[in-house]
């Protein structure tokens, strides 16, 4: 039994009984749709500002890029623009291709010992579970914004047309079965989760290296992703009075609208949880990433100059003392100094 | 070395299997052969870094001050406030592991601790219990733990097994640099006197005889002049050096281990011919300096202070000298500081000119505001204006390759030149393969302080993955010399070489250059600086 994920696993059913249970229970559809929503946006806006601002304000004394290929040296030697960034401008494309692409993370390799050998081999699951789960989410996250917005952006509604491509169902006159357009992004999403957390169990090293605090937001997003699922296919939820209580946060006159379902609290919930908790969490890697300064700075030291805020002057050994000590010697040696 | 294990044996001896106890409940062991001796007092002393003492990492007692939690504490605030690399570090890491087995001494040891996600978690776990409010509420099950002095006996031990390489960094989506967090980790360590001898020594030493094996003024004369000697009578021309010459066009300044010990002082003998004959073709005037006898940087592996302290000398001696601007010699470490720290640091140089190489008018337009040259970037621009009469042919006995030193790589992203370099003057060169080279590079294993006597476990195992890739090229091309542009390289790469891969010697790029590189008015040369035959020359 591995307690690290059992605490977070724990953790996030205590948290769906506590959401269940609030509302068909104790009726306490005020507290988790209208309350905590806004304490959970306020907590995360506060946060991640709260967290940008305290490493904003870390001085950046030196400009340390790790160069991860050919530097800007002479005219007839070919730089690696993007890779050893000489310009500001590289930086962004550096920048972009980092946090669209995860450049680095596509280096990754595998590597093991074989027949007295060192064997290398190129390791791309986790860089394709890493993008189908960023993108996934990002997808997600775009489609509900129909939820929070009269009329639906174009955009918005070209996204879900997108998304729901594969259809099952049989519409004619007579005989209309089959689920409504199945999202990719919720099952791709829910595949990745999984994905990233089977890894985290089954390869030796990173269950080693994993805290409790890396379950907990997987068993989150897979709570969110569950559920929001469970409402779409299964436990159909009053899409109308859903929008008409998510429309009447956005526009601060709340509602509680009758008869949306249960399931919808328990997943509303879970994502105030997830925003409450990012803020303090590892998942700042999202704002992090921007500010990293082996990736964010280009590698052009050498020519311009970085100026340190907090630069002090330091205890320096002189040519003076120096030459005092060693001077006759110096001499004897026939080395030039400055005082005879 | 007679009790080391064999290369097979220690080969067969990785487990990467990780242990069932949780790493924090695994307490750490100091194991002979895998740490530095404690650093001697009067060298902690002499440079006026706090709590010079005698102590010995296998006691109990490592006889600190009362209130060591207090400085480490404090001292930690303060480095998160300067260092926002720091902070960012200690925050975002979501132990994805993608850089797990990127580091040549889990690679080479098996020991969880070598992962650097983990050598950081050592590291963050102090992090959350003394600064996160999560740490602060949840302890363990947010990671945290307190400093206890097992826990300072741990950070100590395995953030003295990382070279400050990079190489996990490159690999990071976050681009998360463990060698950052050890240079605070050690930071921290030197406000407590917990510094290795190792690097306390050599710093000492620099700071008095501007060099870090203490060599003084004199001595370091005596000892080129050995050099100039042995020159003469392999290729018939005396070569004059400048030393400490005001008013020379360039100051040199290369790591002080090429004028101590093999195979180091051929690349120092190679910087001699180039630079005599430069001063015969084209009447370029380049200095030594006594003063500044020393491109490598010890400091920076002790403190950010430190190594400001000791780089400060370079530019100090080219304002005294009046020099128009300043050439490195090949050392790995010294180019991190060089390239990413100097001017910051000790600049603006604005005594110095930008520089231009005089004989062919390049402009060295990349080091217009440090203005120092890297000497890889000088010699591959003479070659490419045919500045250089060259024999490569007197290399033929050679089968070549390059080793990647991880700082020029990593901190810098010199590839290219040093084997333009190679190429021209040998005629023989296969690279190791691409997982093993440039920004990829594997370290030597002795890097950042690490290249002493007692850690040779360490450094035999850390430098593996480095070795491994050699024996492929060695197996497959014949590779018999491993080139490199890094003095410690040079110092620790013939005993792994020795170890790993028998038959194979260590050179610096500068020594193949003036193997080939034919002086106005030699004699007929029949050996290379090292003495040996030239190719067709064995009977002679």
């Amino acid at each position: 039994m591995n307690v690290k994920y059992m605490y977070s696993l724990l953790a996030v059913i205590a948290l769906f009984l506590l959401a269940y249970l609030g509302v068909e229970a104790a009726g306490l559809e005020l507290l988790f749709g209208i309350i905590i929503p806004y304490v959970a946006v306020a907590a995360f806006v506060a946060g991640v500002v709260y967290r940008v601002m305290g490493w904003a304000r870390s001085a950046v004394p030196f400009r340390i890029p790790s160069t991860c290929g050919q530097q800007k040296s002479l005219p007839w030697i070919k730089p690696n623009k993007f890779d050893n960034p000489f310009t500001p401008g590289a930086v962004v494309v550096r920048m972009i291709l980092e946090v669209c692409c995860f450049r680095s993370l596509f280096r990754n390799t595998r590597n093991f010992i074989q027949e007295g050998k060192i064997a290398y081999q190129l390791e791309i699951w986790l860089w394709v579970a890493a993008l189908a789960f960023h993108y996934a989410f990002l997808t997600v996250i775009v489609r509900h914004m129909r939820l929070f917005t009269e009329p639906v952006p174009a955009l918005i509604k070209l996204v879900e047309t997108v998304d729901s491509f594969f259809r099952f169902e049989i519409l004619t006159d007579t005989i209309r079965v089959g689920v409504p357009g199945l999202y990719m992004s919720g099952l791709v999403l829910l595949a990745a989760v999984a994905f990233l957390f089977i890894r985290r169990i089954v390869i030796p090293h990173v269950k080693y290296i994993s805290l409790p605090a890396d379950f907990f937001p997987l068993f989150l997003i897979f709570g969110i992703a569950f559920t929001g699922i469970l409402m779409r296919y299964f436990s159909k939820v009053n899409i109308r009075a859903a929008k008409e209580l998510t429309l009447g946060l956005v526009s601060f006159h709340p509602t509680i609208p009758q008869g949306i379902g249960v399931v919808f609290y328990v997943h509303l919930f879970f994502v105030c949880i997830l925003l409450a908790y990012f803020p303090f969490s590892k998942l700042m890697h999202m704002g992090g990433v921007f500010l990293s300064p082996t990736r964010n700075l280009p590698g052009n030291s050498r020519a311009v100059r970085h100026v340190n805020p907090w630069n002090y002057p330091v205890e320096v050994h002189t040519y003076e003392e120096y030459e005092e000590e060693f001077r006759e010697k110096m001499i004897e040696a026939g080395l030039p100094v400055e005082k005879e | 070395m007679s009790d080391f294990p064999k290369p097979d044996q220690l080969l067969s001896d990785i487990d990467r299997k990780p242990p069932q106890m949780d790493w924090m409940d695994t307490p750490v062991t100091i194991r002979k052969g895998m740490y530095c001796y404690a650093a001697n007092p009067k060298s902690v002393e002499y440079t006026h870094l706090p709590f010079p003492h005698q102590w010995n990492p296998l006691d109990e007692d490592w006889k600190l001050p009362e209130n060591w939690q207090e400085i480490l504490h404090e001292g930690f605030k303060v480095r998160l406030e300067r260092f926002r690399s720091f902070k960012l570090f200690m925050d975002i890491c979501v132990r994805c592991g993608a850089c797990a087995d990127k580091c040549h001494f889990f690679i080479g040891t098996g020991d969880p601790k070598n992962m650097p996600v983990l050598r950081a978690e050592l590291l963050r776990s102090v992090y959350r219990n003394d600064f996160t409010a999560a740490g602060k509420i949840l302890g363990r099950l947010a990671g945290a733990r307190p400093l206890t002095m097992e826990v300072l006996k741990e950070l100590w031990y395995y953030f003295f097994q990382c070279t400050e390489c990079r190489r996990c960094s490159i690999f990071c989506p976050y681009g998360i640099d463990t060698a950052e967090i050890t240079m605070m980790a050690r930071e921290l360590f030197n406000l407590i006197g917990l510094n290795i001898d190792w690097i306390a020594t050599p710093v000492a030493n620099c700071y008095r005889t501007g060099n870090h094996l203490g060599i003084q003024p004199h001595a370091f004369k005596d000892m080129l002049e050995f050099f100039m000697d042995d020159l003469e009578e392999i290729t018939g021309v005396r070569v004059e050096p400048n030393f400490n010459k005001k008013g020379a066009d360039i100051l040199f300044i290369t790591p002080s281990g090429d004028v101590f010990a093999d195979p180091g002082t051929y690349t120092c003998m190679g910087y001699l011919l180039l630079f005599h004959y430069l001063k015969e073709e084209y009447g370029l005037d380049v200095t030594w300096s006594t003063y500044a006898s020393e491109g490598g940087n010890f400091g920076s592996f002790t403190s950010h202070e430190m190594m400001k302290r000791l780089n400060s000398k370079m530019y100090a001696e080219a304002k005294r000298l009046g020099v128009k601007w300043i050439l490195g010699g090949e050392c790995g470490h010294m180019w991190r500081v060089i390239n990413q720290y100097m001017d910051t640091m000790n600049g603006p140089a604005d005594f110095l000119e930008e520089p231009v190489s005089p004989i062919t008018g390049t402009k060295f337009e990349n080091a217009k505001s440090t203005k120092m040259v890297h000497l890889s970037e000088f010699t591959a621009d003479l070659i490419k204006h045919g500045k250089l009469n060259l024999d490569p042919s007197r290399n033929d006995n050679l089968i070549l390759t390059y080793h990647d030193s991880c700082n020029p790589a990593r901190g810098m992203g010199m590839f290219d030149e040093p084997r333009y370099v190679i190429q021209n003057v040998a005629n023989n060169f296969y690279d190791m393969p691409p997982n093993t080279i440039r920004e990829q590079t594997f370290c030597c294993g002795s890097g950042s302080g690490l290249n002493a006597g007692e850690n040779m476990e360490l450094r035999l195992t850390g430098g593996l993955p480095r070795a491994n890739a050699v024996k492929y090229v060695h197996e497959k091309y014949g590779v018999n010399m491993l080139a490199t542009i890094c003095a410690i390289d040079r110092a620790a790469l013939p005993t792994l070489m020795d170890y790993w891969v028998p038959g194979v010697g260590v050179t610096g790029v500068t020594e193949m250059v003036a193997n080939a590189l034919i002086l106005p008015g030699e004699g007929e040369r029949t050996t290379n600086l090292r003495g040996e035959p030239l190719p067709g020359m064995e009977d002679e």
